[in-house]
């Protein structure tokens, strides 16, 4: 197959191109230019896109012997993940912009310009496997669960999926590393990347506040309606989130309070109690499938925090772009924006994004 | 393989190989008072009255350089220092807007870092700079100019300019004029002495010579401040030991191009003209740049219209034809030409270019190859097309 290699620089993606020249198909690398003023070096474990970066990717595809390409992708990369990060933030919602940068940047843009110049798929450093199903491939797990990333690929539609190739899901980091040093590719040590790659200092909420007019605001007690405080932009505040709200204890008890709704058009942050964080309803938006849709009250796992668990729960499909799902067991503090990423075992079914999330009359 | 990017460099010239070669072991620094040293400075004093010979100046004219963007930088900054400080009014660089980036960089640093005053030369949409432009950029008050900058024949759509018309302009108000002349030692016949300018930069690499040396000439009478400190070798005006075998390695791959130039021009614009006849036939709805005559030999331009020129050079590549999208790189990042956009392209336009620049040992096979991966590589970047630009990011 003609096969194009992203690759970012790190050890993950210089590997799994190894992985695939060594199962003999025809690899030509590129590295994605994603933001519009790079920085010359990598400070640790954050950014991205650096030039430096972009030197290590070269010299990873040049040792593969792959024909090596930078594809600016810079302003489909602003408009459809940075300022859908600023704006749903706006929205009081919480998103995840590496799973919005694998839906429209990396398997759609990419993965549409890699097509239609005649490759047949492209092959990434993420950790998940993709297995021929009776019915087609089917996005599953990575072997390593530390280092699983389905969740963040859950965006994937069956047709991406298709066309995609992962060779690091049947490995553990550890493995891959070795293997790194083992071919000689020169960042076998470089760290792994966290957090949001356009926010190098790894500093959300200032980021945040730099784009996003902050308008002070009050703290309401959820359970009384209540003022109890105030805060300088309720943008910056996530359902679950307790530091940062130096309330001290206003309700004289010693129970601790948390962040439990965001109302962004009245600029309220409400507050309460760990109980109100309770929710076992789940309602979403814009799912996507990996494959064929789940049946009317199918028995499911969900995961809704790229490394949390996977909940039993019941899923019930409203209509085509609403998705209900009903946990078995209520769980703290979900945030509307957060991405529902929907298992059958190890095997994705597909995900959608939380739109509402309430305790049902049963809890 | 055809290579057709003889623009971001030709190979090297046999006999420069074989000369530069031949002194890379032996000892002697030029600056050196013995036996060794004397030798050397023999090779690089030869080497200059060659270089002088086949560009019309005199040898004293000839400083070296570590190539043309070294060249560009010390013209630019040092003429414009120099005036400046003998006439503070002189606080003004007119420059074209299609200069290459080691003009464009230094007049905007100049501007941006040293209180210089900017005016940019509107192109024709030949990407010609014409006298009427340059008089309309100096404006009613040219005095106040210290430098004018304009390059010879442009790296990306081959079109020349006349600085001998535009240098009657500047003189008429003593205005020093600088030429970035690297694209065209290999196809014109250059005669500094003819050229009106006090400065002109050339790239040995360019014409079959070695990389990372070049030379600004410079005229007797006009005054530069140094860049580079630290020996004076060349005339106080450059600094740092000289490479004595790439300086002759420059010198005789400069001497055998203009001895062969007659020849390399009329061979090179047959195989460019089938080229760019076939290239037409192919894409009738490509649109030729630049000038249709008044242009480099070795040059051929296209507009292909819904392809994104860095998906074309990605498919060609893969066929083993090696050109350009013409325009810098910004870290790997082909950026929309600012040529282009000087001549009136819109963004699109700016980035569906591809740049064909034959070389001393094209051949016909060459333009064969580019024709024949040509069709395929149109179509399938025709499929992919030009994703669309996006605004500067808004503030919500």
């Amino acid at each position: 197959m003609k096969v194009l290699a992203a690759l970012s620089g790190g050890v993950d993606s210089a590997v799994a191109a190894a992985r695939a020249v060594d199962a003999g198909h025809d690899v030509t690398a590129v590295h994605l230019a994603l933001s519009r003023n790079p920085q010359s070096h990598r400070t640790g474990a954050r950014g991205c896109c650096t030039i430096e970066d972009s030197n290590d990717a070269f010299r990873a595809a040049d040792m593969l012997g792959a024909p090596f390409y930078v594809w600016d992708l810079s302003s489909e990369f602003q408009e459809k993940v940075i300022e859908d990060f600023i704006s749903e933030y706006a929205a009081g919602r919480t998103p995840n912009p590496c799973l919005r940068c694998n839906e429209s940047i990396k398997f759609e843009a990419v993965l549409e310009r890699a097509m239609a110049l005649g490759f047949d798929a492209v092959c990434t450093g993420h950790y998940a496997q993709v297995f021929q199903g009776p019915s087609g491939p089917e996005l599953h797990r990575a072997i390593d669960p530390l280092k699983d990333q389905s969740y963040v690929l859950g965006v994937l539609t069956a047709e991406q999926i298709a066309h995609s190739m992962f060779p690091l899901g049947n490995s553990t980091k550890v493995e891959v590393r070795a293997e790194a040093q083992r071919r000689g590719i020169l960042v076998a040590a470089k760290p792994d990347s966290h957090d949001i790659c356009f926010i190098p200092d790894g500093d959300t909420a200032g980021w945040l506040s730099r784009q996003i007019e902050s308008v002070p605001g009050e703290v309401i007690d959820a359970e009384t309606g209540n003022k109890v405080g105030t805060h300088a932009g309720a943008h910056a505040f996530t359902v679950g989130q307790r530091r940062g709200l130096a309330l001290g204890n206003p309700t004289g008890d010693s129970e601790r309070r948390y962040v439990v709704d965001v109302d962004v058009t009245k600029n309220l942050v409400m507050i309460g109690p760990p109980v109100l964080l309770e929710i076992d309803l789940i309602e979403t938006i814009k799912p996507r499938w990996a494959g064929a849709l789940p049946a009317n009250g199918d028995r499911i796992h969900v995961q809704i925090r790229a490394h949390g668990d996977a909940l039993p729960a019941t899923v019930y499909l409203n209509d085509e772009n609403m998705v209900t799902i009903q946990l078995d067991e209520p769980l703290r503090g979900l945030a509307a924006g957060q991405a529902a990423v929907l298992y059958d075992g190890t095997r994705v079914i597909g995900s959608a994004t939380v739109s509402r999330s309430r305790r049902s009359a049963s809890l | 393989m055809a290579y057709l990017d003889n623009a971001a460099t030709t190979p090297m010239l046999p006999e420069a190989v074989a000369a530069m070669t031949e002194l890379l072991g032996k000892p002697g620094n030029p600056s050196s008072l013995h036996a060794s040293g004397r030798k050397a400075r023999r090779q690089v004093e030869e080497s200059r009255e060659r270089v002088a010979r086949a560009l019309g100046c005199g040898s004293a004219e000839v400083v070296f350089t570590a190539g043309g963007t070294e060249a560009n930088n010390i013209a630019i900054k040092g003429i414009a220092w120099d005036q400046r400080t003998k006439d503070p009014r002189r606080n003004r660089i007119v420059a074209g807007s299609t200069e290459h980036h080691a003009v464009l960089d230094p007049v905007r640093w100049l501007g941006e870092s040293e209180g210089f005053e900017v005016t940019w030369i509107k192109s024709d949409a030949s990407g010609e700079i014409t006298v009427a432009a340059l008089r309309e950029a100096l404006g009613p008050d040219p005095t106040n100019v210290a430098l004018v900058s304009v390059i010879l024949a442009n790296n990306e759509v081959g079109t020349i300019s006349d600085i001998t018309a535009l240098t009657e302009v500047t003189r008429e108000f003593g205005i020093r004029f600088h030429t970035d002349a690297v694209q065209a030692p290999a196809w014109l016949d250059l005669d500094f002495s003819k050229l009106g300018v006090c400065a002109m930069s050339v790239s040995a690499h360019k014409v079959g010579g070695p990389h990372g040396i070049g030379a600004l000439i410079i005229s007797r009478d006009c005054h530069v401040t140094p860049l580079i400190h630290g020996g004076g070798q060349e005339r106080d005006v450059r600094s740092g030991t000289l490479d004595t075998p790439a300086i002759l390695g420059f010198a005789t791959a400069l001497e055998i191009t203009t001895a062969r130039k007659a020849e390399t021009v009329s061979r090179v614009a047959a195989l460019r003209d089938d080229l760019v006849k076939r290239v037409k036939e192919i894409a009738p709805d490509a649109t030729y740049s630049g000038a249709i005559t008044n242009r480099l030999v070795n040059n051929a331009h296209f507009v292909f219209p819904g392809c994104l020129g860095d998906s074309l050079l990605m498919l060609l590549d893969a066929q083993g034809v090696e050109c350009s999208v013409g325009s810098a790189c910004n870290a790997g990042v082909p950026q929309p030409s600012h040529v282009m956009v000087a001549m009136g392209a819109d963004e699109d336009q700016a980035r569906s270019t591809l740049r064909f620049s034959l070389g001393w040992n094209s051949t016909q096979a060459d333009v064969d190859a580019l024709i024949a991966a040509l069709p395929s590589a149109i179509a399938r970047a025709k499929r992919a097309g030009v994703p669309k630009v996006t605004t500067a990011p808004v503030r919500v």
